[in-house]
């Protein structure tokens, strides 16, 4: 059988086909949002930190993981905020076309 | 019971987040599900968030609560303030954070694990060969990202300059320090056997990846930015992928190469724009060689009033409009749309023609012109809008510069020779609403300014707008 780091290996390949095989054609519009959306899901090593920062201790380790909280969630909420207020106004102009 | 939490439903609502991180970015691919797919995405991550902590069971949460609210309330207060035209440093300050949170969660597992229990071995020996190599990497990507990403937000803030910073030798000052990174990760990785030490080796790693990162950006100029925020953004990405591999953690491998996917692919495109390869933006400079030598003088230049250019504006049937970087500094989104709906009013046909790369991040004058209400089918891809110019009664070009000089088709010595740009001197009148007659971020001259059928309207692109929009309106109200 696979170690876990030859199974960490095929999931990372195959997840970088399946993210460029999705996002091919984005158009221009999009660019932005996608960069910020994207970014926001960067901030998926939230879950790492969480799992860092489990123990109580007052050492260097539980500062570091909790600065990396921190971190983390600044980019995850801020991020898809952010990005929900951009297609926010992309999608104003869809309604206001669709009542007149 | 537990057993069955850990081994069943933790893996499978796992596996749930990462399927919807798929859906949501492909979401993010189209205009109509865009929101939905941003949504998904963010729902994934509370997922993938809860099912961390239900597999952590009960644990000391007062690091987690206190740093989730923190983050939480900095994170939604920056996302609600910030305005649109300071969209980009946001998107590079946001990414920054995401690149150090990886590194420390990797500098924390360092501690933990070897420098606490002062463990009496290497990294590898306690994390194994491949945790040891992708805590390194998980450390020096996110470093570099980190600073990177915040040289970046100074730049695009104006808080340093925007020209490139070309340190004498950086090619071989950048080759040292990371063969240093290097070294220093593999003493940490396979050599190091005490904690002070590996302490050390650590910090020094941490540090010189700090410092590549800042050296990686310094250089780049303001009409790369778009490029590199992109090569950024997957940079983070990979990031939180190696910190995947040091957790086994496959939900983190997953988004991380998802995102690091989309910003290769985003990077590309940007270069394509600006027919450059991602090695010569990194690497040679850009706007440097000769560009200021003959970026000064001008003959004739013929400047006009705005009273003039609303008198041409009385008289089109048909105007392109080109936006810059000038229209986001002036935050002239909201008047642009206000002379185009007068104009419209006249039966003008309005439309924009949109450069891939105008602006300072990849859709930035896309994302202004949404929060000033231009419906997006006015808003044309150069591709499309190139044929049109020819058949163009007048275009009026706000704050851009580059992306409208006609050197890159006709001198095969300029810096941007070769890059597509949008031939708006084809069209009968060209007007330039600009501050000065200096370079744009290329530091290169622009022919177009001298060109006959080119008006020059001197100041700041918002005043200048408004002046047209009232005498525009007087005529309109004369007539």
């Amino acid at each position: 059988m696979m170690g876990p780091l030859l199974v960490g290996i095929y999931v990372f390949v195959l997840s970088i086909f399946v993210g460029v095989e999705i996002i091919t054609k984005i158009p221009p519009t999009l660019h932005t949002p996608l960069m910020s959306g994207a970014n926001a899901i960067s901030g998926i090593t939230l879950v790492g930190s969480l799992a860092a920062a489990s123990s109580g201790a007052l050492v260097m380790s539980s500062f570091f993981a909790f600065v990396a909280i921190i971190f983390a969630t600044i980019n995850v909420v801020g991020g898809f905020l952010v990005t929900d207020r951009m297609l926010g106004m992309f999608s104003k102009k869809k309604k206001k076309k669709a009542t007149s | 019971m537990n057993d069955a939490l850990n081994n069943i439903i933790v893996p499978v609502l796992y596996l749930l987040s990462a399927v919807l991180f798929v859906f949501g970015l492909k979401g993010l691919t189209r205009v109509r599900s865009a929101r939905r797919g941003n949504a998904l995405a963010a729902l994934a991550m509370l997922i993938a968030i809860v099912t961390t902590l239900l597999d952590l069971g009960r644990v000391d949460y007062q690091w987690i609560i206190a740093g989730l609210i923190v983050g939480g309330l900095v994170g939604a207060i920056a996302a609600i303030k910030v305005e649109m035209t300071a969209m980009p440093e946001m998107v590079a300050l946001f990414n920054g954070f995401g690149g150090g949170a990886s590194a420390l969660v990797a500098l924390s597992i360092v501690w933990k694990v070897l420098v606490e229990p002062a463990y009496p071995g290497s990294a590898a020996a306690a994390l194994g060969g491949a945790s040891a190599i992708t805590a390194f990497l998980s450390i020096l990507i996110g470093s570099i990202t980190l600073s990177g990403s915040f040289v970046a937000f100074l730049k695009l803030s104006g808080k340093i300059g925007g020209q490139p910073t070309l340190i004498p030798a950086r090619h071989v000052i950048n080759s040292v320090l990371f063969l240093g990174c290097v070294t220093a990760g593999i003493y940490i990785g396979f050599f190091s056997h005490e904690p002070s030490s590996m302490m050390m080796g650590a910090l020094v790693a941490t540090i010189i990846s700090l410092i590549l990162g800042v050296l990686m950006v310094i250089p780049i100029g303001g009409a790369d930015m778009p490029v590199i925020i992109s090569l950024l953004n997957s940079l983070s990405g990979l990031a939180a992928a190696m910190t995947g591999f040091v957790l086994s953690n496959n939900v983190l491998i997953i988004s991380g190469a998802l995102v690091g996917a989309s910003g290769l692919i985003l990077t590309q495109i940007m270069c394509v724009a600006m027919n450059r390869t991602l090695g010569n933006v990194l690497f040679s400079g850009f706007g440097q060689e000769g560009g200021s030598a003959d970026a000064g003088e001008y003959g004739n230049v013929r400047s006009y009033s705005p009273e003039e250019a609303a008198m041409v504006l009385e008289t089109v049937e048909s105007l392109v409009i080109v936006p810059g970087y000038g229209l986001a500094v002036a935050q002239a989104q909201h008047t642009v749309k206000e002379l185009a709906d007068l104009l419209q009013k006249r039966g003008v046909k309005v439309s924009y023609a949109i450069h891939p790369v105008a602006g300072r991040m990849p859709g930035h004058m896309n994302v202004l012109l949404a929060e000033a209400d231009v419906p997006y089918e006015q808003l044309i891809e150069m591709d499309k809008i190139t044929p049109e110019f020819k058949q163009t009664d007048a275009v009026l070009v706000v704050g851009a510069n580059d992306v409208v000089n006609p050197a890159a088709e006709k001198d095969p010595k300029s810096p941007i020779a070769g890059m597509p740009v949008l031939q708006v001197w084809e069209a009968q009148t060209v007007m330039m609403i600009k501050r000065s007659l200096s370079p744009g971020f290329a530091g290169i001259k622009n022919e177009l300014f001298e060109y006959d059928n080119n008006m020059m309207v001197f100041g700041d692109a918002k005043k200048v707008l408004q002046e047209i929009v009232s005498e525009v309106k007087s005529l309109t109200a004369a007539a």
